[in-house]
């Protein structure tokens, strides 16, 4: 995309030089500030490609974001996209998602927003089945702020705020939204981008809290910090150290310091979700009386 | 246009406050609350609970008044009117969110039934103790616009002003009940939908690609699309350009700061209200709001039996406040007598407006009731010698 100086229709019909995810991106916007080998960029050309795949209509597709790294993907976006606030991605979401029922509503944020500041809502959105995909992109770091400990920082690596080393026990995610309820759950880093688009696609078209943990490297502060060499070095990492092991139980796939990383699709089940719930409650509730609430044309 | 028939129980009801607020919100085609339990306020949420599912909408009790604050903005930008309901402590944690509200310009009603605090406080009994805290509670500069319902039937009557002018301005209003006012049942009567004017969202005509999100009207004030209609927006809590787009530079701050403000202050006369009762060439001027202003009433009235030429200016928007009157009234008026159940917070604007041409008298108290009327008549008859 890079080589790409600027979106330009010709060079696409004469030699179809345009790369496929340009439609998805606000061209406006680029560059990005996303550091060079940083693993953000991967994860969104995987989203773009599952959009592109999904057939949806994507003026019926929102993106919210919070804050940090990750929290800006939702400003590349061509979607109609949503930059929150610290940690309130999910309930923001929420309120986006039950007014406008027609609405896919994508979260997209990272790990220390969404499982940090924001780990009361995700655990309550996973708990409820509010119908959202949230993709979490995991580089076990605060990136924005400077490489500060996270909620998924494994016990070992150095960070800014645990200049000795991590001794916080980190949270193992897929087990975290496995426990709470969500209906699909898949790990993949961004070493696996044909499985990531794949878990992408997957996650837009199932119903229900969806949660997708992309593994992405940081090589300007959590890498440097501890001499993990760069983002081509994490890859390696991703590529030497990963199972995949669908169906695994997910209590067994935490992750320790450059350990072994179980990747693949974890869960994947039925529940009926918060406003399925509740059209069918009240439609027994109350009967004919009751219309079924943003069912007839998705837009009320 | 007239509010929307579904939402309206017309007719003449005996309830409190709290429901009547709620209907309020019904009647002025709020259709979605986002909320969490915290007393004195829950009944409005409850009753929302309890009516909404006959009248089309959503409610949700979310895990926090953090998560409750950012649920109605995404209600709000998914084409809905939408309302939350809280008490102080709930507030507290709201406050995030009204910056938020603020700088994308999201139409929202925050309902604010008051307790006395700091902290944990009085849960079940009354204060007018936040009414600085939602002017400036939240980080950065900005305006806002608060009412101060007195009685069950302007906490209906009001609210659909509340919804209005939230609408009219793409800004949060906040609803400055207290637990007074929240709990006393009185006669409420609700209108017919067409006796109720309504102001819907301030829509866009253009297509995608000629709108832009925050592109301003004469009024300051954006159109507005929601989520869904193919408008591909983007909106950020960053300071932004028109476009919707991040722009952290002191020229973009200085432009939406000031217009942000601006659409507020510039239409300050237009928005300000006042409740007067013999202020025109009073030598006291009794300033209230709220339930204070019902005791404050009383007291008044007992002073004029005594020859003292005293009147009564309630606000019944507290903000913006206002402040070209009291200036006037300064003018003639010897002293103004501000009682409210704080330690002194809407005195401080008293003081500002009139500006030293007249005493100021402050009657604070740090609630948990409200004043004894004989307390404001005391201060009257002295400011009269």
């Amino acid at each position: 995309m890079n080589e790409l100086p600027s979106f330009d229709a010709n060079l696409e019909q004469e030699f179809g030089l345009i790369n496929p995810v340009m439609p998805y991106l606000r061209q406006d916007r680029i560059p990005h500030i996303w550091c060079p080998g940083c693993g953000i960029g991967t994860t969104v050309n995987c989203f773009a490609r599952a959009l592109t795949d999904s057939g949806m209509d994507l003026d019926k597709v929102a993106i919210v974001s919070g804050i940090g790294c990750t929290g800006r993907v939702a400003g590349y976006m061509n979607l109609d996209s949503f930059h929150t606030t610290h940690g309130r991605a999910i309930p923001f979401a929420t309120g986006l998602k039950l007014a406008n029922p027609g609405m896919k509503v994508v979260v997209y944020s990272g790990d220390g927003d969404l499982t940090a500041i924001g780990g009361n809502h995700f655990v309550h959105a996973a708990r409820r089945n509010m119908d959202l995909m949230v993709v979490c992109v995991n580089n076990f770091t605060y990136g924005m702020t400077g490489g500060q400990v996270a909620p998924t920082t494994p016990v070992g690596p150095s960070q800014t705020t645990m200049p000795y080393g991590n001794f916080e026990n980190p949270f193992n995610l897929p087990f975290l939204a496995d426990a709470c309820g969500a209906v699909y759950v898949a790990r993949w880093t961004v070493y696996h981008v044909k499985q990531l688009a794949k878990a992408l696609l997957e996650g837009l078209h199932k119903k229900g809290f969806v949660f997708i943990e992309a593994m992405s490297p940081c090589p300007t502060l959590y890498s440097r910090r501890n001499r993990l060499g760069d983002g081509v070095d994490q890859l390696k990492y991703y590529k030497e150290k990963s199972v995949i092991r669908n169906g695994a139980d997910t209590k067994e796939v935490g992750i320790a310091y450059q350990g072994e990383i179980v990747v693949g699709k974890f869960v994947d089940r039925d529940r009926p979700t918060w406003l399925d719930s509740m059209n069918e409650h009240y439609g027994k509730v109350f009967g004919d009386r009751f219309t079924p609430y943003g069912v007839t044309d998705g837009q009320e | 246009m007239h509010a929307d028939p579904k939402g309206v129980l017309t007719g003449i009801h005996f309830i409190d406050g709290d429901h009547a607020a709620c209907e309020g919100a019904l009647a002025a085609g709020c259709r979605f609350v986002a909320g969490y339990p915290i007393t004195p306020s829950t009944e409005v949420v409850e009753r929302f609970a309890s009516r909404i599912p006959l009248v089309g909408g959503v409610f949700i009790q979310m895990e926090d008044e953090i998560a409750s604050s950012i649920a109605i903005l995404g209600g709000a930008w998914a084409g809905k009117k939408v309302m939350t309901v809280t008490s102080g402590p709930g507030l507290s944690l709201m406050m995030e969110h009204i910056g938020l509200a603020v700088i994308t310009e999201t139409p929202c009603v925050i309902v604010d039934v008051q307790r006395g605090g700091p902290s944990t406080g009085l849960p079940t009994l009354p204060a007018q103790a936040d009414m600085m805290q939602v002017k400036w509670g939240s980080h950065g500069d900005y305006e806002i616009i608060a009412l101060s319902p007195n009685s069950p039937q302007e906490c209906f009557d009001l609210m659909i002003k509340a919804f209005n002018l939230a609408e009219t301005y793409r800004v949060p209003v906040f609803f400055m009940m207290d637990e007074v006012v929240g709990h006393m049942t009185e006669r409420v009567a609700i209108p017919a939908p067409e006796a109720i004017d309504i102001v819907d969202r301030k829509w866009t005509t253009k297509k995608p690609g000629e709108y832009q999100v925050y592109m301003p009207g004469e009024d300051q004030v954006p159109e507005m699309v929601k989520a869904g209609d193919g408008y591909r927006i983007h909106v950020t809590g960053l300071t932004h350009d028109e476009r919707g787009y991040p722009a952290m530079n002191p020229v973009a701050q200085d432009k939406l700061v000031k217009r942000l403000i601006g659409k507020i202050r510039d239409h300050r006369e237009e928005i300000v209200d006042v409740r007067e009762d013999g202020v025109e060439g009073a030598d006291i001027v009794v300033v209230s709001f709220g339930i204070t202003s019902r005791v404050a009433q009383a007291a008044v009235e007992q002073a004029r039996t005594r020859g003292v030429k005293v009147g009564h200016l309630r606000l019944v928007i507290t903000w913006p406040f206002p402040v070209t009157r009291i200036t006037q009234l300064a003018e003639s008026a010897k002293a103004f007598v501000v009682p409210e159940l704080n330690m002194g917070q809407m005195v401080l604007e008293v003081e500002r407006a009139v500006a030293g041409r007249a005493a100021v008298i402050s009657i604070g108290h740090a609630g948990g009731t409200v004043h004894e009327p004989i307390t404001i008549l005391n201060r009257i008859m002295e400011a009269a010698q």
